[in-house]
């Protein structure tokens, strides 16, 4: 166990250090930055003390060892465009990408696993199918087109909602949240409820698929003999037979959607991380693009030992076969 | 492959049996006539349509943004409405229907068989290259695919053979998966050892005998990744990143309408997504048929 824990550790380190400089030599490679950054008519002296100050002039290898070694130390460099310090400026717009994902998670699991249960309970029923029928269109819409359907229908349409933006926020140690107003829960809503859909139908499949087949198991008939209710079965022995991988795919789409709200930012111009990269990718803001690859590489990988490592923990034969 | 087929089209039995099934299902009847109808629209475009949306010089500025059902100055009538060119938008749609199935198939297409074969051969040499591979493949795989498909179509900038090249980096892994996985599958079965007890290279067994073996699960994720990639792609131009302005692919239409939206000119974002919509759809019930079928444990 130790020994397996140590290699994968080891594993990850070695996978941080070739993105790190795929990410480095790829980046560098999208257009040239020092135009972003000055005037096109500045002196050529002006021009090439930039240049110099940024370390451009340098070759490859000389900026990527800089730049691990700032990276060492924490230090991700300064945004171009910002001109303030990448690992703040991406900290500073964490909580509200952090915000509607809790939201949209929590939301999807908690109504796409009774919905799911539901319709692996009675698969032929009316409802089951009107069930899978929108799991199909959570699907296989994308996100993008969503968002424009519901901005239309409820911002445009009916004026009920605010169509972009947190709304009004209340500050707590510095760090401003937006679900503590009704205007910015408000705000929320749309965001929230767009990023929802694909992982509510991801929970919806999952969770139909689980009980299906639990519920043709002999568990089932068992616990029907000793008079339980339905709901008792369902609620306290399936739901736990079928919550491994849904707790799997609750952390795997938690970290991915973390990483990736990029599209329903956009739509909704929430001020979020993924918000942040687009536009950084448009300005060649190369500091922000090279940092948040490097951590949201770091987020996975670090999920993905966590998973590994529990796994094994849990799973004898799993350990036994990685052992030998 | 086509020997293989002769011997089969005598007997007609498999290939029959799986048609006849198909059609039992009548939502996937009515998805894949709904495909047809889609591709041959998009292959005759040029021949259909009442105005060519690429040819700037026979767009008319004052005809822009107007809603369905307007008849244009050049005296056809503009079903769907235009665009903020003044593009009919039932013509872009066609067009772009055309764009999106031509990305979406070539990236379909060679990351099937580079994924494909990386995969097969893995589960055929098996030892320390099968490890490395499906190591990368799985850390791969634990990363979204839009996140890929983002960084490397913003690494590599825009144009069509770029973006299919970000689609099939971030897609082939998920045939490579399937592929190891049926592929490790035959390589006990006594055919594969009687087959390379001949002179046969173990490469071609591989690629000649193994793969087509490995193929039923293979055609399922085809459809489906087919289905991503146009979702991908239209995701990508929707975000600025994808096909070049003078190519609008369906996200890329649906883009430039979002800026109207919020003064009520829904037609412009509206309608380009519906034909997304349906493309997508359609895939995913077609590959859902699919799937189902092939699957020996929900056999009647």
């Amino acid at each position: 166990m130790f020994a397996f824990v140590v290699q994968r550790l080891l594993q990850a380190v070695i996978v941080m250090f070739v993105i790190s400089a795929m990410v480095f030599v790829g980046v560098y490679a999208v257009g040239n930055p020092i135009d972003v950054m000055i005037a096109p008519d500045v002196t050529q002296e002006i021009r090439q003390a930039t240049i110099r100050a940024y370390g451009f002039d340098q070759p490859l290898w000389v900026q990527y060892g800089i730049f691990l070694q700032r990276l060492a130390s924490g230090d991700f460099g300064r945004s171009f465009v910002y001109n303030m310090p990448v690992l703040g400026l991406i900290l500073s717009r964490l909580p509200a990408t952090l915000e509607i994902t809790v939201a949209a998670v929590m939301g999807a699991t908690l109504l796409g696993i009774p919905l799911g249960m539901y319709a692996g309970y009675a698969p032929e029923s009316r409802v089951s199918k009107t069930i899978m029928a929108v799991s199909v269109l959570g699907f296989s819409v994308p996100t993008f087109w969503i968002g424009l359907v519901l901005i239309f229908t409820f911002a445009v349409n009916l004026g009920v909602l605010p169509a972009g933006g947190r709304g009004n926020t209340i500050s707590i140690l510095g760090v401003q949240w937006s679900f503590l107003t009704t205007n910015g829960l408000m705000h929320m809503l749309l965001p929230a409820v767009n990023l929802a859909l694909f992982k509510m139908a991801l929970m919806i499949r999952l969770a139909r698929a689980g009980t299906r087949e639990v519920m043709l198991t002999d568990m089932v008939r068992f616990a029907r003999a000793t008079g339980q209710s339905e709901w008792t079965i369902l609620s306290r022995h399936v739901l736990r037979l079928i919550a491994i991988p849904l707790v799997t795919v609750f952390g795997l789409e938690f970290g991915s959607t973390l990483a990736f709200a990029v599209v329903t930012e956009t739509i909704f111009s929430w001020p979020g991380v993924g918000k942040l990269i687009i536009d950084s990718i448009s300005t060649l803001d190369r500091p922000v693009m090279v940092a948040y690859l490097m951590l949201v590489s770091l987020l996975f990988i670090t999920i993905n030992l966590v998973v590994d490592i529990v796994y094994i923990a849990l799973d004898p034969r799993l350990r036994a076969r990685k052992t030998t | 492959m086509s020997t293989d087929m002769q011997a089969l089209v005598p007997l007609q039995t498999p290939m029959r049996i799986f048609f006849d099934e198909f059609l039992e299902n009548r939502i996937a009847t009515v998805a894949v006539t709904v495909l047809f109808v889609i591709i041959i629209l998009a292959l005759s475009a040029p021949l259909i349509t009442p105005q060519n949306p690429y040819d700037l010089a026979t767009l008319v500025l004052t005809d822009a943004r107007r809603p369905p059902g307007f008849v244009g100055s050049n005296g056809f009538t503009h079903w769907l409405g235009t665009d903020a060119q003044g593009r009919d938008l039932l013509s872009a749609i066609i067009y772009g229907l055309r764009i999106s199935l031509q990305v979406g198939f070539t990236a379909g297409v060679i990351a099937f068989l580079l994924g494909a074969s990386l995969g097969t051969l893995a589960g055929f040499i098996g030892g320390r290259t099968e490890a490395l591979i499906m190591r990368i493949i799985d850390l791969q795989l634990s990363f979204p695919a839009i996140l890929l498909a983002l960084v490397l179509a913003a690494l590599l900038g825009q144009g069509k053979w770029q973006l299919i090249a970000a689609l099939v980096t971030a897609q082939y892994a998920y045939f490579a998966r399937t592929a190891h996985g049926a592929a490790t599958a035959e390589r006990s079965k006594d055919y594969v050892e009687a087959a390379l007890s001949t002179p046969l290279t173990p490469t071609r067994v591989a690629l000649r005998h193994v793969l087509p073996n490995c193929l039923p699960p293979l055609i399922v994720v085809v459809t489906v990744q087919v289905a991503n990639s146009i979702a991908l792609e239209a995701t990508l131009s929707f975000l600025g990143l994808g096909l070049p302005v003078s190519e609008p692919s369906l996200g890329m239409l649906i883009s430039n309408g979002f800026q109207y939206m919020l003064s009520g000119r829904y037609w412009i974002s509206i309608y380009p997504g519906l034909a997304l919509i349906a493309l997508i759809v359609c895939l995913n019930l077609v590959g859902d048929q699919i799937r189902d079928q092939l699957n020996p444990r929900l056999k009647r």
